[in-house]
């Protein structure tokens, strides 16, 4: 199969097989993990642990961990979606029937899906940072 | 008290008579600007793509595409979403400890109503919330069977209701008059004819009617009066509807006590006058589709106007 396109043979050869297409989903489910660890967070800080004056600092620090820790994950998916995609050329639309352009394909939608899911996630982190309490 | 019954009920989110109202009106007005300009912008492209003739710079398109279609909505989102959560901490905060606070229950398909006048007193009425003017008010809300959601839009925000759970929601009325407050949330057949009234009034006015509210029934005066409050017992109405300061002591319908005062009757549905009485009582279904108080079909035409004399004079 790599063998039909020869400008990539020796990276596809490396490589040995397709990209997983697995990359695509990565960003995501990170964007999914960090909204419920959130929210996890304050619900369960809320019922058990918030005093009186209802105040939640602590999750405000905890997400603000979280949003770190997720948007380091999705910008390294990020960037190594978009090395894929510029794999030889980055030109698209990426639709020969190569492995080589299958490669770019799913590069260009990890990249893609890594900067919404970026979005998403900051939007999901800016609740907390404006929202302080458990009211 | 005629401008409360002249004047126009108002009943939109968008003609703010309260602190949150006016947040959320305010609010409307810039996701609407932002919208429409995203609206514009994108559909501008479109248009220009398809109607410019020839090839088109793939430079100036690929920016126009990308900043057009998702940079520039996105940061519009972004600069609404920060401006709208910026206004939800003051929105959430309870009012202060010192002020007013109000237990609200929504029952299918009317609303309980109590306002805690002490450590553990409280006075009950039904379908009408009065308010003071100029202060922030906490309401606690429940449910007694399925989800509700009250929601006075001239005042604030609405929140759901929920069986075995207490919610919560402070209103901050700026604006003296009449209001109308709805049930939110589909609850059953009824569900569209369950409303109440708000009125709001001068501190002075309201701590005279929150007063009065505590004492209990005035005695019947007048022959048919005296007569209705016979019958009202005779007839069972009793078991449903508590009168303070007679046996009637029902929990499953509103409270009557001062059931003349109120300025409409079947949960905000009529004016509360002795036709719309007669009919509520003598053909309940009629008026209310699937309400849960039996029809008295049966009473004579005397009767009825002895039970209607009775009731419009509780006030
Ligand atoms: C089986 C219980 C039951 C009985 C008996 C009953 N009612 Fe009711 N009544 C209700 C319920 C429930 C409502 C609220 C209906 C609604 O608005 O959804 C109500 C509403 C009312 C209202 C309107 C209250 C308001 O604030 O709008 C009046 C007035 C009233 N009843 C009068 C009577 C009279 C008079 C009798 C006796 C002849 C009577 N009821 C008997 C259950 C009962
Ligand atoms: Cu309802």
């Amino acid at each position: 199969m790599a063998m039909t396109e020869t400008s990539n043979r020796n990276e596809i050869n490396k490589t040995d097989h397709v990209t997983s297409i697995w990359w695509i989903v990565v960003a995501p489910t990170v964007w999914a993990v960090h909204f419920l660890a959130s929210y996890l967070t304050a619900a369960i800080f809320c019922a058990k642990v918030a005093d009186s004056d209802r105040s939640a600092g602590e999750v405000q620090l905890a997400v603000m961990a979280y949003t770190v820790v997720a948007i380091v994950i999705i910008a390294g998916v990020g960037w190594a979606g978009h090395r894929r995609q510029r794999d030889g050329h980055g030109r698209s639309p990426h639709d020969e029937a190569t492995a080589a352009d299958l490669r770019r394909l799913i590069g260009l939608s990890t990249f893609l899906l890594s900067l919404l899911s970026a979005v998403a996630t900051i939007f999901t982190a800016l609740v907390f940072y404006f929202v302080g309490t458990c009211h | 008290m005629t401008f409360l019954l002249l004047g126009d009920i108002s009943q939109s989110t968008l003609d703010p008579a309260g602190v949150g109202a006016e947040r959320i009106a305010e609010l409307f007005h810039w996701m609407l600007s932002g919208g429409v300009l995203i609206w514009l912008i994108v559909v501008g492209l479109a248009v220009y793509s398809v109607t410019v003739p020839g090839r088109h710079r793939p430079r100036l398109t690929k920016t126009l595409v990308i900043g057009g279609g998702a940079v520039f909505p996105t940061l519009v989102l972004t600069s609404l979403l920060c401006y709208a959560l910026a206004m939800l901490p003051a929105l959430h905060q309870p009012a202060p400890k010192t002020g007013l606070t109000i237990d609200v229950s929504g029952v299918r398909w009317w609303w309980r109503i109590g306002y805690r006048t002490g450590e553990n007193e409280r006075v009950e009425t039904a379908n009408e919330v009065r308010l003071p003017v100029d202060q922030a008010v906490e309401f606690k809300l429940h449910s007694e069977d399925v989800i509700h959601s009250f929601w006075i839009p001239a005042l604030g925000g609405k929140v759901d209701m929920i069986p075995g759970r207490e919610t919560r929601l402070k209103l901050h009325p700026n604006r003296v008059g009449r209001f109308r407050g709805v049930c939110a949330e589909y609850c059953g057949t009824a569900h569209a004819q369950m409303a109440f009234d708000v009125i709001v009034m001068q501190q002075a006015d309201f701590d005279q009617w929150l007063r009065d509210q505590q004492q209990d029934a005035r005695e019947p005066a007048g022959e048919a009066a005296v007569r209705g409050r016979e019958l009202f017992r005779r007839k069972g109405c009793g078991a449903c509807h508590t009168i303070r300061g007679t046996d009637a002591g029902g929990r499953v319908g509103p409270d009557l006590t001062h059931f003349g005062g109120r300025l409409s009757l079947g949960a905000g549905i009529k004016t509360n006058d002795a036709d719309n009485l007669r009919r509520w009582i003598s053909r309940t279904h009629d008026v209310k589709p699937g309400v849960q108080m039996p029809a008295f079909k049966s009473l004579s035409d005397r009767e009825l106007d002895s039970i209607v004399a009775y009731l419009e004079q509780l006030n």
